[in-house]
This record gives C-alpha cells, structure tokens and sequence, in this order.
C-alpha cells in the first residue's frame, strides 16, 4: 500500500465573513506531485498556504505524516521545516547574501552544523547553475535567480513535502523553462512529493500525477493527470482547459 | 580699559570651560541618545505586535512626550517630581533621563513604520523556512528595517543635539550656561563679548548638526537611488 504523506479533511476557509474554501478533502502519496488546477481566485493560493499554517483555519483538519497537526504558531514551525514553499513573488532577504539566505533556515531553525549547511549549500546552488553567485546580493540577481535560490533555501532544510504557488508567474519568459526544469527534477530524481499550483498547462501535463481542480473554493475534481488532460469528469473543468490555450 | 571683544573666549579659562560645557552638552546627548535607541527600538518592535492593551499603552507613551514641550517635561522631572515623590537626580542625569525618555518614544514610531513598511512577503518566507517571531525579527525584518531608517535616526539625533540647549534651564553646566556666565562676568570689560561667545557656541552647535544632517540627506538619496533600481 502506498503510503500516505497529507489528508485533509473537511477543511472550511473564512477570510473575515468570505467563505473561500469549502470542505476540502483530498490526500497526498509518498512521492505524488498533485497539480492543483483553478481560475484566478478559486482559492489554490488560500488552500496551499493552509497547508503550512500561513492562513488559519476555521474547521476540519490536516494530516501530515501520521499525525493530526494541532495548528498553533509553535508546532507550525516545526512542521515547516518539513514543508517547504516557494511564492510567486521571489522573496530573498535583500539584507543577505545567496548563501546567508540559503543558511539561515539550516543554521538557526535547525543547528545544523554551519561548515556541513554550507557546503550543502554550494552543492545545491551548483544543481540550478547559480555556483558562482554564493556571495552575491538579491539585487544583484535576474528575477529567474532569485526564484532558483528561493527553491535552493527551502530545499535547504531537507523538506519532505514542497509546496510552489505559482513560481513562475511572474518571471519573464525566457526564465520560466530553467525553473520548471528544476521542479521536474526534483519529482524525477529526489522523488519529491510536492504540490505544484501553475498556469503552465504542459507544464502541469508533464509534471502531474495527479490534478485537483478547484473552483470557487470547491474541489470539482480529483483526476490521474492523463484523464483529466484528455477527457476532464466536469464541464467546468472541460471549460477551464479550453479557456487556457495551450 | 580697551578689549577687541573677541578676546573674552581666551581670558584666563573660558575657552576650555567652553569646551568643557560643550563636553557635557554632547555626553547628556550621546548617552541620551544611546539608551533612547536601544529602548526605542525594543518599544518600537512591541508596538508591531498584535497584543492591543500593550499597543495602545505605548502609543499613548509615545503621544506624551511627542505632545508635552520639552521645557515642560525638564521641569516636570527636575522641579515637580522630587517635590511629590522624593525622587531626585543631580540635573545631568536627569536631563539624560528626560532625553532617554524622549529619544525612545520618537525612535519607537520610526522603528515600528519601518518595520510595518518591510513588505509582508518577507515575513511570510521567513516564516515559511520555520523561524520563529524572535528569528524573523532578529535576522529579517530589524536589518531591513534599519536601513530603511536611519535617515530619520540621524535627524532626530540633530534635534536632541539642538534641543540640548534647554539644559540651562534646569541649571546643567553645559555649553550655554557656561557661555551665559563668562558673558556675565567680562560685561564690563568686554561689551561686545556676547556676540563671541554665542558665536562660538553656534559654531559648535553647527559643526556636530552639519555633519550629522549631510550624511542622513546622502543615505536617503542613496536609499532612494537603490530602492529605484
Ligand atoms: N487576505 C485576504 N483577505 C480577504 N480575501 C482574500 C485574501 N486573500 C485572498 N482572498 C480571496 O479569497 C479568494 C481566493 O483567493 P486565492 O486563494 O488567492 O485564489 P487563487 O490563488 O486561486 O487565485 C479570492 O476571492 C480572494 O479575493
Ligand atoms: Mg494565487
């Protein structure tokens, strides 16, 4: 049996009197990378970052490796050392460099032996091609470096599960391949569980193994990628692919 | 007897008194500013907090000694204070204290705008790589912070420079009172001694605030430039 890493189950969202999520369920495999799928404020943004207690919620419940998370600020600490998130908006520390960026997380939140982070550190800056820029500032980088280094410094503190809302959405063109590249190796070499919120639809083909479809706050549709990009269970998700052009 | 007014800085000691009371003058302010920061920016982290009793006690902090004149606070504490609480302090400490006081409530507004102006995104990255609130503040948002203020830093630092001279008025030696009293006492000889030695102080006052008010208008034009790429 495939072990399950995150259930969530009944989940219900309000900012202020807005419901914005609406009994979500759904669980994530060991190993799975589950595209989560939606128009422009159906919430992908609201749910994943429920995910590692960014937003508060109101009821149900969330399951990460085995065990209910009682969501107070202090066990959320510790639980996002095992859950890592990238945003859409690349948010180095301007006040650091590359490396103290990477460090930090390793170094403070975890002990980590500062000689062993580092070299760590330039082993995975090597992976994304970013080697030579250790000792570099952000504003020193192109938009699609500080988005390499952003997924460097959460990979940094050895997450079991990845969490990228939208990383690409705001980079030019011509930076968006390298990323999507970095992801797609971390499913295929390190076997990442991640979720991926994209509006890169080949992305999202190649990539997923499994699509949740939100919209309005509802999860219309949990499909094997290969289905859901062929015949999709719902005509709004049938719509919503149709909309996107790819 | 026939004096150049100009004379009257070098009689017997006045010069070095001068410099001695300019001494005082720049420790009350310097310690002043010193201690006034460090509680400033503790006071000014606090008021970022959600805690609503904690906020509004040192708003309300900070709106006391931002709204009661200066001249009113150091006689508050010099005259009215020991009268009803027994409570007394030789005049340059307390106008260390006064200053300290006045110093951490303006630094706490600066530092707190500078911390709720660091974009919400750096808090949230932060967050997400498991700091907790002392880290984020620690390594995240205080650097960035800092930087966004120390123009406004510095030009408070000139206005408690300037304000100093209310000291006199609580009898503290310091450059004034010391000025005021070789004026007094060369009256005869040297009439026109008056204009030397306000000159004098005016040159003092103005080579410690030049400076000090050049550099926060470069930092701020520098910030500027970078902040707009
Ligand atoms: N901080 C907030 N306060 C109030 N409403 C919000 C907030 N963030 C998002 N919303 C609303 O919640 C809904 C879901 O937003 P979001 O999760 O960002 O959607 P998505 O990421 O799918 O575009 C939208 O209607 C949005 O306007
Ligand atoms: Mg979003």
């Amino acid at each position: 049996m495939v072990e399950q890493i995150l259930q969530v189950e009944h989940l219900e969202k309000y900012y202020q009197k807005k419901h914005v999520l609406h009994d979500i369920n759904f669980h994530v495999d060991k190993g799975e990378v589950v595209t989560l799928l939606g128009p422009s404020g159906s919430g992908k943004s609201t749910l994943i970052r429920c995910l590692n207690g960014l937003e508060e919620y109101q009821q149900g419940t969330i399951t990460f490796e085995g065990k209910q998370i009682n969501p107070t600020e202090k066990n959320w600490q510790q639980i996002r050392q095992k859950i890592g998130m990238v945003f859409q908006s690349y948010d180095l520390f301007p006040n650091l460099t590359v490396m103290d960026n990477i460090l930090l997380g390793p170094t403070k939140v975890q002990k980590q032996d500062k000689f062993a982070a580092k070299k760590e550190g330039l082993d995975l800056l090597t992976r994304v091609g970013l080697e030579d820029y250790a000792n570099a500032y952000p504003r020193q980088l192109s938009g699609g470096q500080k988005q390499r280094v952003a997924i460097v410094r959460a990979l940094a503190l050895h997450p079991d599960f990845m969490l990228f809302d939208e990383v690409t959405a705001s980079l030019d063109p011509e930076m968006v391949r390298g990323i999507l590249n970095i992801i797609q190796d971390l499913a295929d070499v390190d076997h990442m569980t991640m979720i991926v919120v994209t509006h890169e639809m080949n992305f999202a083909q190649q990539i997923a193994d499994r699509v949740i479809f939100l919209e309005d706050g509802h999860i219309l549709e949990q499909t094997p990628s290969k289905q859901f990009f062929s015949a999709p269970q719902t005509k709004r998700a049938q719509e919503f692919l149709d909309s996107m052009d790819f | 007897m026939d004096h150049s007014g100009i004379s009257v800085l070098f009689e017997g000691t006045n010069f070095e008194r001068l410099l001695g009371g300019l001494w005082v003058t720049v420790k009350i302010a310097a310690v002043a500013l010193i201690v006034g920061l460090i509680l400033g920016i503790v006071l000014g982290v606090l008021r970022t907090f959600k805690n609503r009793p904690l906020r509004v006690i040192l708003r309300l902090y900070l709106e006391f000694f931002r709204i009661v004149p200066t001249v009113v606070l150091l006689f508050l504490f010099y005259y009215i204070l020991p009268r009803e609480m027994n409570f007394n302090l030789p005049g340059d400490q307390l106008a260390t204290l006064v200053f300290a006081l006045w110093v951490a409530a303006e630094m706490s507004d600066i530092v707190r705008g500078a911390l709720i102006s660091v974009p919400q995104h750096q808090r949230e990255s932060g967050k997400a790589i498991g700091l907790n609130r002392y880290q984020l503040y620690r390594y995240v948002l205080i650097p960035q912070a800092i930087s966004l203020e120390i123009p406004a830093t510095i030009n408070l630092a000139t206005r408690v420079i300037k304000t100093t001279s209310l000291l006199m008025l609580i009898s503290v030696m310091d450059v004034i009172n010391i000025g005021q009293q070789i004026i007094e006492a060369n009256n005869h000889t040297h009439p026109t001694g008056v204009f030397w030695v306000y000159g004098l102080i005016f040159l003092f006052y103005f080579l410690i605030d030049y400076p000090l008010s050049w550099w926060a208008k470069r930092l701020e034009k520098k910030r500027l430039e970078r902040a707009n790429g």
